[in-house]
């Protein structure tokens, strides 16, 4: 049952914020219509309720709200947005309304954009390997259907590049391709029609939905779209059986629209003034994604967190690696060393890996190589390292074979093309060859079984 | 019978609450949301509430239980999975679908299964409070034992063994005053530490199977450690690993404000995996607790004290019981949000002033105890704790390590050159090393607490030598020194590097762990005795029997005496050889100069 009341009795605007007086009964989380007086109409939630008053919060700028000729309906429900197959193909902004030249959306089920929490009992254990094609993710921090795996990068950092790579070419031995959904939250113009560009050129974009809101768009509403965004690919997902990838790009700019309106409530703040409710806040966001026992559909999230200042302990990028599973980390000496995508395998991580790789899945020597090549690009780090304090030629021999070792796996093993795509098997024979370059006496993370079938194999076929 | 006032996130304040106490769990508005009241002003109550609040208007009623926060305890508890509040998932899901939806009422054990009770006391017996009457075989391996209530003493006037579900009474007590039913069902206030006879100086670890622990860092039984660590520094895989493999009888695992699909990762996983000394699936001997991190935040501060109570009235049966929380941190800042809501002034990082008397009084409810029953039970706590950016000097790190005795250092540079578990050997410690000496001693080996000690050495020397190598070069080092950095770094790869994905490597027994270490050490006294003669290090780095040592890992259970006794004459034989060799080549040497 819906009922509206209007009210004529706003007390304060202040920031993103509106209290209203004399209301009665709004429900907490309700949806309420600002009508400014002009004409004009803006869309608010209410954040506080009491016998009395309600504070409210504005989706949009709260220019022309006036005290004395606005009025606020309350409009007895929480945001819903309609959802249905049409929306594939199109481009929203950010409050969920279209904006492309296509007729509106025809929907027979509307949605609580803010989702349920999915029961982990009825969660399925993600282990279907994504093959991306891209080296560095597939063979060290493997991509698993149902995952959420956030980009953390740094400005000027080519994070669009690689999201944009890995939705073209991300795929699944025997599975339809992925539906995706992409939201825009508070990036520029520009990096927005890229990514529309991307997914035009690439064919992909009837199976795509794009939800806007760029850097101009109210910083409020930043609050909404990844929640929409987030509906819709469960409507897709648990509904119409598809597997959908999830862009939410980029998280920086929702976590300052969630500061922004915190300082505004006057909260006690956090850390760097985020709320203390950070960590809740952006796990009901990234939380959005899984696999449900019997659907047939799942949710891929792939975010993309710039780190302010490259910093990896900033709360935005510390709190998101708490929750989710692994992060790709971009590097920026690898990025100045001129190496597309600068994946630094250190401080990335993949945690469902382990159950997306191995026989039957990509190959049964797959852990240990990894495993191999992370420590010994570590080791290689630390001959670096020495090498600039005591010269290369003070380097033992087993170190400077490190040494060549690091160089050449970041130059054949993490350097690839923009279109260029792997597969698994092409990915581990390239992480064979670099650890072909070690002694045998070096690899003890790899079974010896592997080291028999593997090791300078290919370069033995190369000498004959 | 209350009325809403206000509502702010999972905070309500109703008023017209008179009559109602402190902590009495009350049901919120239309919709029954659980609610505990926090805090009492005149006729208001303060609500912390345990379900998504969005849809509660003020106007709507509150209505009070009378009772505080309490758990239901009885057969029927092992290889549930539960939400913060004790309602079973499962059930939840049969109401609500994949999703959770609000204010389902749910009884937390089966009420309609039968369980088959056996009276091991008879009519006339005298009985009293933690006293066991009988018991029912939950699983296999777990007696589940039936205790007689808190506050109940007296004479059993009837108590009769058979079928019976949890709502039937299986005796009757005659007290002073008045007669008591009692069902194989009771319940525990959460908030109240249980109650035992004496607690008792515990000289027995809890056996892990992970070598770094074990070996180096143990927890006794009914001790407690920290675990803290920043994120992607393996904290999650090692409470994993520690749930599957220590040696409790029971074991409770507590998500509290983690990811969904690592409580999915444990639910396909343990009732796959055999326990290691029963060979019974592992979800027999365990109680799951689940909070995810997008469930409501008020329903994770519970969370952790409804495990706690649980292992409580396990221990209370004689069981050893190991309780992982993971993470104490999101307990914390579930704390810290509520208090921010209730406008409280903030303490260190805005955290309440009451945390570290919070963490205080749930690590203290760990121990072994001699039960009310007279049973020794015990119930050990290891708590995970993420500090943000990974920097332990802040509120929730720094109060738990000031209770706990074991401190294990997860370590990020560790675990980005995927050294796991990524314990630093050099950080962590345990103080219960003393009192478990004589366990070891007889368990292990007589040798076993001098090894340990002197493997500790060279890894402690491995690394101020690693420091001078940063400087000047691993070469100009003398060679007793480059062999320590050669056993530093089998210490490190071959014993406490291990692999929690490999079947055989994830759990070592206390047997293989010390054949492990002292076939490393005997190589370490070869190595420099043949030094001492004149071996170079160069030869000694090619001998075969480096290479089997890096696998003594991948030996199996059954074989580690046979292939230890193997290993070290293969040792022995090897550096027979190398100083043989250097001797004739010194004798030819001689010749060849004169």
């Amino acid at each position: 049952m819906r009922f509206e009341i209007n009210y004529k009795s706003i007390e304060s605007v202040a920031g993103p914020l509106v209290v209203v007086n004399k209301v009665r009964h709004a429900a907490y989380g309700e949806i309420v219509k600002i009508e400014l007086g002009n004409g004009e109409s803006r869309l608010g939630q209410v954040l506080e309720s009491a016998s009395n008053y309600a504070i409210v919060q504005v989706f949009g700028q709260t220019d022309g709200i006036s005290i004395d000729k606005s009025s606020v309906t309350f409009l007895g429900d929480v945001f819903r947005i309609g959802v249905s197959e049409e929306m594939l193909g199109r481009v929203f902004n950010g409050q969920g309304k279209p904006i492309d030249v296509g007729a509106s959306i025809a929907h027979k089920e509307e949605y609580d954009i803010n989702g349920a929490p999915i029961n982990p009992s009825r969660r399925a254990m993600p282990n279907d390997f994504i093959e991306t094609g891209i080296s560095a993710i597939d063979g060290l921090m493997t991509l698993v259907r149902g995952q959420k795996l956030p980009i953390f990068s740094g400005s000027g950092l080519p994070h669009n590049q690689l999201a944009a790579q890995i939705a073209r070419q991300a795929s699944v031995k025997g599975s339809k391709e992925f539906a995706v959904v992409f939201a825009a939250i508070g990036i520029t113009y520009d990096d927005a029609t890229f990514f529309i560009n991307e997914f035009r050129k690439a064919g992909s974009l009837s199976r795509t939905v794009a939800f806007i809101n760029l850097a101009n768009d109210p910083s409020i509403e930043r609050i909404l779209t990844p929640r929409i965004a987030l509906t819709a690919a469960e409507y897709l997902a648990y509904e119409k059986d598809m597997h959908v990838l999830v862009i939410l790009n980029d998280m920086t700019n929702y976590a300052e629209a969630l500061r922004e309106l915190s300082s505004a409530r006057e909260e006690v703040p956090g850390r760097r003034g985020y709320p203390g409710y950070m960590y809740t806040d952006l796990a009901s966001i990234y939380e959005r994604a899984g696999v449900i026992v019997g659907k047939k559909g799942s949710i891929t999230q792939l975010n993309v967190v710039t780190m302010p200042g490259d910093d990896v302990t900033h709360p935005i990028p510390d709190l998101t690696g708490y929750i989710t599973e692994g992060q790709i980390y971009l590097d920026r000496n690898l990025n100045n060393k001129g190496i597309y995508p600068p994946i630094n395998p250190q401080g990335s991580l993949s945690r469902l890996m382990n159950n997306g790789i191995g026989e039957g899945k990509t190959r049964a020597d797959h852990r240990g190589v990894a495993d191999q090549l992370y420590g010994a690009y570590s080791r290689a780090i630390e001959s670096k390292n020495l090498s600039s304090i005591v010269g290369e030629e003070a380097l033992s021999e087993i170190d400077k074979l490190y040494l060549k070792f690091g160089n050449e796996f970041e130059n054949s093993f993490i350097r690839q093309g923009i279109k260029e795509r792997r597969d698994i098997e092409k990915t581990l024979d390239i992480g064979w060859e670099l650890l072909s370059m070690l002694p045998e006496v070096e690899l003890t993370r790899v079974k010896k079984e592997y080291i028999e079938k593997y090791y300078r194999k290919g370069i033995a076929k190369v000498q004959q | 019978m209350g009325v809403i006032e206000k509502i702010s996130g999972p905070l309500v304040i109703a008023g017209d609450m008179l009559g109602s106490n402190m902590y009495d769990v009350v049901r919120v508005g239309n919709a029954k949301l659980i609610g505990e009241i926090i805090q009492l002003k005149g006729e208001k109550a303060i609500i912390q509430v345990y379900e998504e609040t969005s849809g509660l208007r003020p106007g709507e009623p509150v209505k009070s239980t009378g009772k505080p926060l309490s758990v239901e305890l009885g057969p029927g508890l092992l290889s549930s999975i539960f939400d913060g509040v004790q309602r079973p998932l499962d059930s939840i899901a049969a109401r609500s679908g994949n999703f959770i939806a609000k204010g389902i009422d749910v009884d937390p054990l089966d009420k309609k299964k039968k369980w088959d009770f056996v009276a091991t006391k008879k009519k006339g017996d005298f009985v009293k409070e933690g006293e066991i009457i009988g018991y029912v075989q939950e699983t296999p391996i777990i007696k589940h034992y039936i205790m007689v209530p808190y506050g109940i003493k007296g004479r059993l006037e009837e108590i009769k063994s058979g079928k019976y579900t949890l709502n039937e009474n299986v005796a009757s007590v005659k007290g002073s005053e008045q007669e008591y039913e009692i069902y194989m069902l009771q319940k525990r206030s959460v908030r109240q530490p249980g109650r035992y006879a004496r607690k008792i100086r515990s000289d027995e670890p809890l056996i892990t199977g992970q070598r770094v622990v074990d070996t180096f860092f143990p927890i006794a039984k009914g001790g407690t450690a920290a675990v803290p660590g920043p994120f992607g520094s393996g904290k999650t895989v090692l409470q994993h690993s520690l749930a599957k493999w220590s040696d409790a009888q029971i074991v409770i695992f507590i998500g509290c404000g983690e990811r969904g699909n690592e409580m999915a990762e444990v639910l396909t996983e343990f009732p796959e995996l055999k326990d290691p000394l029963t060979g019974r699936p592992l979800m027999e001997r365990t109680v799951l607790i689940a909070n995810t991190s997008n469930m409501p935040v008020a329903a994770r501060e519970a969370s952790i004290y409804t495990g706690v109570t649980i292992g409580e009235y396990f221990r209370d049966m004689g069981y050893n019981v190991a309780l992982m929380a993971d993470s104490t941190s999101r307990w914390a800042e579930a704390m810290r949000e509520i208090s921010a809501r209730l406008e409280e002034m903030p303490g260190e990082e805005a955290y309440p002033a009451y945390l570290p008397k919070r963490l205080a009084e749930f690590y203290e409810r760990a121990g072994k105890v001699e039960t009310l029953n007279g049973k020794i039970g015990s119930l050990t706590i290891i708590g995970a704790v993420s500090p943000p950016g990974g920097d332990i000097s802040e509120p929730v790190s720094q109060g738990t390590l000031r209770i706990t005795k074991v401190f294990w250092a997860l370590d990020k540079a560790l675990a980005d050159s995927r050294h796991f578990p990524s314990i630093n050997w050099l950080n962590s410690y345990s103080q219960y090393l003393e009192q478990l000496k004589e366990w070891y001693e007889k368990n292990a080996s007589k040798e076993f607490p001098e090894e340990r000690e002197k493997a500790m050495e060279i890894l402690q020397r491995e690394a101020e030598l690693k420091e001078i190598v940063q400087l000047v070069g691993e070469d100009a080092l003398p060679e007793s020194e480059r062999a320590t950095l050669l056993v530093g770094r089998m210490l490190r790869e071959y014993f406490l590097r291990q692999s929690a994905f490999d079947p055989i490597d994830a759990y070592s027994s206390i047997k293989k762990q010390e054949a492990m270490l002292s076939l490393i050490l005997h190589f370490n006294e070869k190595l420099h005795d043949a030094i001492k003669k004149g071996v170079g290090l160069d030869a000694v780095e090619k001998i075969n029997s480096i290479g089997a040592l890096a696998r003594m890992k991948e030996w199996n259970e059954k074989d580690v005496s046979s292939e230890s006794s193997k290993l070290a004459k293969e040792i022995d034989s090897e550096f027979d050889r190398l100083i043989r060799e250097e001797a004739e080549s010194g004798k030819s040497d001689q010749e060849v100069q004169k």
